[in-house]
């Protein structure tokens, strides 16, 4: 890692080129709510007045750009009585910029499971390899708790990291591409003066988060609370519309689809970006559904990303985004199904012993 | 047709209109781009919208419209018995579409509205399901080009042919829609079966349920939701019953 330091304005001249030259995705206010208040998308930019650089965060993650909602596996072409198979990885370079911390190391876990494991997807590789991350920094919103799952800081996983340190930025640039697309630009040494702004603004995010959940022993604590009618009563309030896991950056479950050319010569497989909380979800061939119910589906969800994982790979696949929780129409978070688990056990009476006799 | 060493047949196909707008069987002649390919798969037997040929021996019947008058009855119940498949085709077939409207007020007051005082013969619009079996809906106002062409191969190649069981907002996140409710609109999505692409949230309309209700809704939460952003209530109702696919639910309400 290097670390330099770049005026505002000239790091919006260097956006500004990097983004003219390549096909780039930031932050862009999309639409003003109810309240007044902006709403921001990762959308495509084509110059560096398009960015939102002080947007406060997107309704949707960035994992769509590098696991597309819908994307094509391959393609089949029909002969007489054979079929040839073209798989394309080929794809374009692309530029994220404005990823928060969470959302870097979201990618960071998405690398885990879709390149550590025994099948790395060349779908996910030939798009990972070609993109470029401009990180940037933030404070946090009042419902942000990337802090309790670890993830309010990154250290890899972009090519280039921006801290606000006031008049500038201070920059951890991570990739020799970076580093040769800033040459042509105004750097600095960071001075002791920046040194120690960037230690104090790593203090100022640290200290802002509101919102904090106790995920220690959570996976053994979900274990014992497979059977706990807090998932029904949660469940009964799910709408299955698995708007959660489209917006979130880590949901990565996809069907697998095929479907013919109208005319019959050749057809097309892909992937789709699912839910489990959807209705048909465990449904299998011949129509049995493992969860009918919304409870136990949204179970699954919770155990995927807080146990799963933890379990098999030493960490939850949630970042602490909050995306799920600002998006859901039935008002279900992370922290409120969290703590109503540990409030359920911890009042639990029969829990409650006194000390085990010493005699 | 041969397909991979498989003999395929055309499908002997009929359409045939009630009380509609004839905008769904219009969407078979719609996609100019592929409209040769899709036509290939066809033996139209009777389709008065593009073909004079007028045929009896058909295997499967698309029925666009909702029945509302006897002797549509009479004619629907001979199309069954010819038919080895009868389709719902789009919205009024399926649910009773907005035909439904009508059967909130009175049905002289209705008759005396658009036809003044010729005597018309009309009773309460009902979907085609209250007279005779039907073993497919195809549903939306219009249909899905797209879906049909789906269902269409499916049928051709005999594979298994699916319309999503899931709502709405699963399409309309993958499409980075703003959500509605965000925009203080009452928007059926989170219960409409999906399939459509999100259409008409894409252009900031809100969904009325053209497709009827998703697989398994959670109807309680969703009347909640409503409430808990302060929207109208009966805003909502009118939307539920714009096409009629929520029948079920708002009856039950009270």
């Amino acid at each position: 890692m290097i670390y330099k330091v770049i005026s505002k304005p000239e790091f919006r001249a260097f956006v500004d080129a990097l983004v003219r030259a390549n096909t780039s995705y930031g932050p862009r206010q999309v639409d003003t709510d109810r309240h007044g208040d902006p709403i921001y998308q990762f959308m495509p930019v084509s110059s560096a007045d398009d960015i939102a650089f002080d947007y406060t965060v997107t309704t949707s993650s960035a994992k769509h750009l590098l696991m597309p909602f819908r994307g094509e596996l391959s393609r089949f072409n029909f002969s007489d009585s054979d079929w040839k198979q073209q798989v394309n990885y080929e794809t374009q370079p692309i530029v994220l910029i404005g990823l928060r911390p969470c959302d870097i190391s979201a990618i960071n876990i998405l690398d885990e499971v879709m390149l550590k494991g025994p099948y790395p997807s060349p779908y996910y590789l030939a798009r990972r390899k070609n993109t470029f991350i401009i990180g940037m920094d933030h404070l946090p919103l009042p419902d942000c708790f990337c802090k309790s799952m670890n993830r309010h800081t990154v250290n890899h996983g972009f090519s280039l990291f921006c801290s606000d340190i006031g008049d500038r930025y201070y920059l951890s640039i991570n990739s020799a591409k970076a580093f040769s697309c800033l040459k042509e630009f105004q750097l600095d040494d960071p001075t002791d003066e920046d040194n120690c702004r960037l230690i104090e603004r790593r203090k100022l995010i640290k200290h802002s988060f509101e919102t904090n959940i106790e995920v220690s022993g959570l996976p053994v604590f979900l274990d014992i609370e497979f059977d706990s009618p807090i998932w029904q009563k949660w469940g009964e309030k799910c709408l299955s519309c698995g708007s959660c896991a489209m917006v979130c950056p880590t949901c990565y479950c996809y069907s697998v689809e095929e479907q013919f050319d109208l005319d019959l010569k050749g057809s097309t497989r892909e992937s789709h970006l699912y839910s489990c909380n959807l209705v048909d979800f465990a449904q299998v061939a011949g129509g049995h559904n493992f969860r009918p119910r919304s409870g136990d589906r949204l179970k699954y969800r919770y155990y995927h990303h807080y146990r799963g994982f933890a379990a098999n790979d030493n960490q939850q696949i949630c970042v602490g985004c909050n995306r799920c929780g600002r998006t859901c129409l039935a008002n279900i978070n992370p922290k409120d199904v969290i703590n109503d688990l540990r409030l359920e056990r911890e009042s639990c009476l029969t829990c409650v012993s006194t000390s085990p006799d010493k005699a | 047709m041969n397909h991979l060493g498989f003999e395929l047949e055309k499908i002997k196909i009929a359409s045939f209109d009630f009380t509609c707008c004839e905008g769904c069987q219009l969407q078979l002649a719609n996609r100019e781009s592929n409209l040769p390919d899709f036509l290939a798969l066809l033996d139209i037997r009777n389709f008065r919208e593009i073909s004079s040929e007028r045929l009896d021996d058909y295997d499967i019947a698309l029925v666009e419209g909702s029945i509302t008058r006897s002797d549509e009855i009479k004619r629907l119940k001979s199309i069954r018995e010819k038919a080895k498949v009868l389709v719902a085709f789009g919205a009024c077939a399926c649910f009773g579409g907005v035909n439904v409207l009508k059967n909130k007020f009175p049905q002289e007051e209705t008759i005396r509205t658009v036809y003044k005082d010729k005597l018309v013969e009309t009773m309460p619009a009902a979907k085609i399901s209250d007279f005779v079996t039907v073993d497919y809906s195809i549903p939306g106002c219009p249909v899905s080009k797209k879906e049909v062409e789906e269902v269409v191969v499916g049928l051709v190649t005999r594979s298994l042919v699916t319309l999503p069981k899931y709502p709405v907002c699963v399409e309309c996140k993958q499409r980075l829609n703003t959500c509605l409710f965000d925009l203080g609109e009452v928007c059926l999505g989170p219960i409409s079966r999906a399939g459509c692409d999100a259409v008409c949230p894409s252009g900031k309309t809100p969904c009325l349920g053209c497709r009827g209700p998703a697989d398994g809704i959670n109807y309680a939460s969703f009347t909640e939701l409503v409430r808990d952003k302060g929207l109208s209530l009966e805003e909502m109702r009118e939307k539920l019953a714009f096409y009629n696919g929520f029948e079920d639910y708002l009856s039950h309400e009270g």
